[in-house]
């Protein structure tokens, strides 16, 4: 059980507070609600470009991790489809360094030409270094355009091109900031030896000030149902040809959701799950077979992915993972479903370990609706059935559902 | 309110760091337990380590494909079934193999310990090493190397290390898909015998220990014929290349190039290591250092550089390493050398260096929350033949170092013509 408490500000601003009196630390996290799916889709990589222009100086103080790293502490930050997240842990003495720095970039940002030219060129290369300079570093690019033809989702948070990214204006960066960057469109959390009062004393203080700003109505674009596969093949130079296949999931909040995480489980969760056994151990068509979702917010995707043993066909290859979809479509055992829900309650564990994961996870948490699904969710994986596990799986692994790329080596 | 004022900060140095001791025990055979107990959550780590890593074999390869294949079937069990046993409890059983030592690791909810040592305890003594297993994992290695090979920033990790310690040093050795192919079963079946039935072991143990842990241990560990761990030194001498400067393609498409900039350096022994953590941090060791600072923060040449002491028991080496765009190498190798003629030539001033030390000891700080980052201090310690003096004497010199001590360091070790060169597109 975690422990928290919430309050909200004038402005708009949730605070939650996790009190955690056995470390001498303390963390600050900022989560705005706004993620690549924001974006104009002519515009796109701009939540994230964004997250690096956060760092260049704010109003009122000119280098956010000088002062930080002075007060003995450490900071990062991430950008995903759906949110922005920063995050800051140091010594609980000192928390209020993090508040002083925090509030004064979501009251406004130093604008710098500098920060925003030499940013432009280092997500370049971050851009580079994780999707050109990488074997099958394009496959999300292509997969996302193939399995989403309208929700925003079609493009990678890094965005769709280098140009977009390239042809950012300080007028454009401005327009996001007061626009999204407003207290109503964030949630502050603060965890670790801190305490309730005083967390309220200093949130008055340092985000109480801030004009709520104009709340932010989302109206994207929704993905219709598809209604037919789709396939693409790409050929690369690659040493190996690779499969993905993608089917449309529910979304975060849907009851549905958990059981489309525990099949990604059945499916690949370690070294006993079917995939693995079956694909890589048994008929060793696969060097290695993964299946997985990335927890997106809106409709998400699962996906099955693996790279070919040399001289094994991709008809073959695909051939045996429809194999075990029908497979699963038949049935599970008790024991199997057991597995993979003490896996997740482990996982979990595990994950709340550290002052920081909590923190997080409680603002992710707080972003979906509400700060105790944290402590709730466990249940909603405990409580998904056999029977739920084997409907949801012929209805997610329907063909009209796939999007299918065959990777083939050039070589 | 004046926003442009900050607020009082308490300087980090002023914190007293303390390392949580641990509890020692000796099991029946004389096998080491050192245990933490901490933290809230009732999850349980156990690593055994034992004297089994790439420095004791004769045929290269062979220590990390015994290490590999530990969870790949006993007398009794299947891989799946051995698979099937940890996930069911939710646990994971890892192995990892390292220079000098080879690790079998567990961690679970404690209150499965009881149901998942038994078969940790079958996977050290009873592992059989079946040709089947052998060929599915030679073929699947084989395939994810030729994909790394593809990658610039692996292949320039692989040369550059074989450059600072030679081919035939555990630390500068790398594997060739050929080298899978010149052992068989019957090696990795002797290897296993002698490094982990018979082998050195020490064991570390944390979480938030149940009163039973030790009687645990011993019922499972404390009657095999294993002795208790010595520290281990390397048998071989390290080899330096005589070339320094290396320009390699790997990739004639490729957009960015891996560069790695190293030397030799001694081990944690040596009087000046625990300053040079600082002037490390100061130079390439963290978000505010002068690369970042330079190369990132100013020229926007690459997404991240970093300087690094290679964390290894014996002498080692002090790399920096980025990736940087194709075009840009040679003006960020230019403007490497360039920082560290500023830090041999101008005294850091006290702020900078009040800052470093603040941040050092914020990090100390948040390193040591919860129990298995402070066991993994003391594996640390343990394993390098250190003891707690060395972790508060590191303390203190961050605390304490001046800045003409930083000068003197960096006049000593910061001279370009020391230093290895390598850049791979």
């Amino acid at each position: 059980m975690i422990n928290f408490e919430s309050f909200t500000l004038s402005n708009g601003l949730k605070v939650v507070v996790h009190e955690d009196k056995s470390t001498p630390m303390a963390v600050l996290n900022v989560i705005y609600n706004v993620g690549a799916k924001d974006e104009n889709p002519n515009k796109t990589g701009f939540a994230h470009l964004f997250e690096h222009l956060m760092f260049g100086g704010s109003i009122n103080i000119p280098e956010y991790d000088e002062p930080l790293q002075k007060a003995g502490g450490e900071n990062n930050a991430f950008t995903t489809n759906d949110l922005t997240n920063y995050y800051c842990q140091l010594p609980a003495e000192n928390i209020e360094t993090a508040f002083w720095l925090e509030s004064d970039r979501m009251l406004s940002l130093a604008f710098g030409k500098k920060s925003l030219e030499v940013q432009r060129k280092v997500v370049c290369e971050e851009f580079k270094e994780h999707y050109i300079n990488k074997p099958y570093g394009d496959v999300w690019h292509k997969m996302r355009e193939l399995a989403y033809t309208t929700h925003p989702y079609k493009w990678m948070t890094i965005g769709a091109s280098l140009k977009h990214v390239e042809d950012a204006t300080l007028e454009d960066v401005k327009n996001f900031f007061f626009k999204h960057y407003t207290p109503c469109n964030a949630i502050v959390v603060v965890a670790g030896n801190i305490t309730l009062e005083q967390v309220k004393a200093l949130s008055e203080k340092w985000f109480g000030p801030i004009p709520a700003g104009e709340k932010y109505e989302r109206n994207l674009p929704q993905e219709p149902k598809q209604t037919a596969p789709r396939k693409q093949e790409i050929k690369a130079n690659v040493p190996l040809d690779a499969l993905y296949k993608c089917w449309h999931i529910y979304p975060r909040l849907d009851d549905r959701y958990y059981v489309a995480d525990l099949i990604t489980e059945i499916m690949s969760g370690g070294g006993s799950s079917r995939l693995y056994q079956s694909l890589v151990k048994e008929k060793q068509l696969f060097s290695n077979i993964e299946c997985y979702h990335l927890g997106s917010t809106d409709v998400g995707l699962l996906t099955i992915e693996g790279k070919l043993v040399k001289g094994v066909k991709m008809e073959d290859a695909e051939a045996a993972i429809n194999e075990e979809i029908i497979k699963l479509q038949q049935g599970i055992s008790d024991k199997e479903l057991a597995k993979v829900k003490n896996k997740t309650e482990s996982m979990m564990a595990f994950e709340d370990m550290s002052v920081m994961n909590r923190a997080t996870s409680l603002a992710m948490y707080e972003l979906l609706g509400d700060a105790n699904l944290i402590n709730t969710e466990l249940e909603k994986y405990r409580a998904v059935t056999a029977e739920q596990l084997i409907e949801e799986s012929k209805i997610i692994f329907d063909e009209n559902n796939s999007n299918t790329l065959y990777y083939y080596s050039n070589n | 309110m004046d926003r442009s004022i900050t607020p009082l900060i308490k300087d980090a140095i002023e914190f007293e760091l303390k390392l949580k001791p641990y509890q020692q025990f000796t099991l029946a055979n004389g096998v080491n337990v050192f245990a933490i107990d901490a933290g809230a959550q009732d999850v349980l780590q156990v690593e055994l380590v034992f004297n089994a890593g790439n420095n004791f074999e004769k045929i290269k390869g062979v220590a990390g494909t015994t290490n590999a294949l530990l969870k790949n079937g006993t007398s009794t069990k299947t891989a799946f079934q051995l698979n099937e046993h940890f996930e069911y409890y939710g646990a994971y059983c890892n192995r990892g193999c390292y220079n000098e030592t080879a690790v079998v690791s567990l961690s679970a909810l404690a209150k499965h310990f009881e149901v998942l040592l038994p078969v940790v305890k079958e996977m050290i003594t009873d592992s059989i090493f079946n040709e089947d297993e052998f060929t599915i994992y030679k073929q699947n290695t084989k395939q994810r190397l030729c994909v790394s090979l593809t990658k610039s920033d692996f292949v320039a990790s692989r040369l550059i290390d074989a450059y600072l310690f030679g081919e035939n040093h555990p630390y500068g050795a790398y594997i060739n898909a050929e080298d899978l192919d010149k052992f068989t079963t019957a090696d990795l079946k002797n290897y296993f015998n002698e490094f982990y039935v018979n082998g050195n072991c020490v064991i570390f143990v944390s979480g938030k220990l149940p009163d039973n842990i030790f009687e645990l241990l011993n019922d499972n560990f404390g009657k095999l014929s294993l002795t208790a761990a010595n520290y281990q030194t390397l048998s071989i001498e390290r080899e330096l290349a005589t070339e320094k400067k290396y320009r390699i393609q790997n990739d004639v498409n490729g957009v960015q190039g891996s560069i790695r900039i190293a030397r030799e350096f001694p081990n944690r022994h040596h009087p000046d290591f625990m300053n040079i953590m600082v002037l490390n941090t100061l130079f390439g060791g963290y978000f505010g250092s002068r690369l970042m600072s330079n190369i990132r923060e100013d020229k926007g040449y690459t997404y991240g550089i970093h300087s690094y002491i290679q964390n290894h028991i014996g002498s080692t080496a002090w790399m920096i390493s980025t990736d940087a765009g194709k075009e840009v190498c040679e003006a960020t190798i230019e403007e490497v050398y360039k920082e560290m003629q500023l830090l041999r030539e101008e005294l850091v001033d006290e702020e900078e260096l009040m800052l470093v030390k603040n941040y050092l000891i914020g990090t100390i700080l948040g390193d040591l929350d919860g129990p298995f980052q402070i066991m993994g201090r003391w594996k640390n310690l343990l394993l390098n033949n250190l003891d707690e003096n060395y972790f508060y004497q590191s303390v203190n010199a961050i605390k304490t170092i001046t800045a003409e001590e930083i000068r003197e360091l960096a006049k000593k070790y910061l001279n370009p013509s020391d230093f290895y060169e390598l850049v791979v597109v």
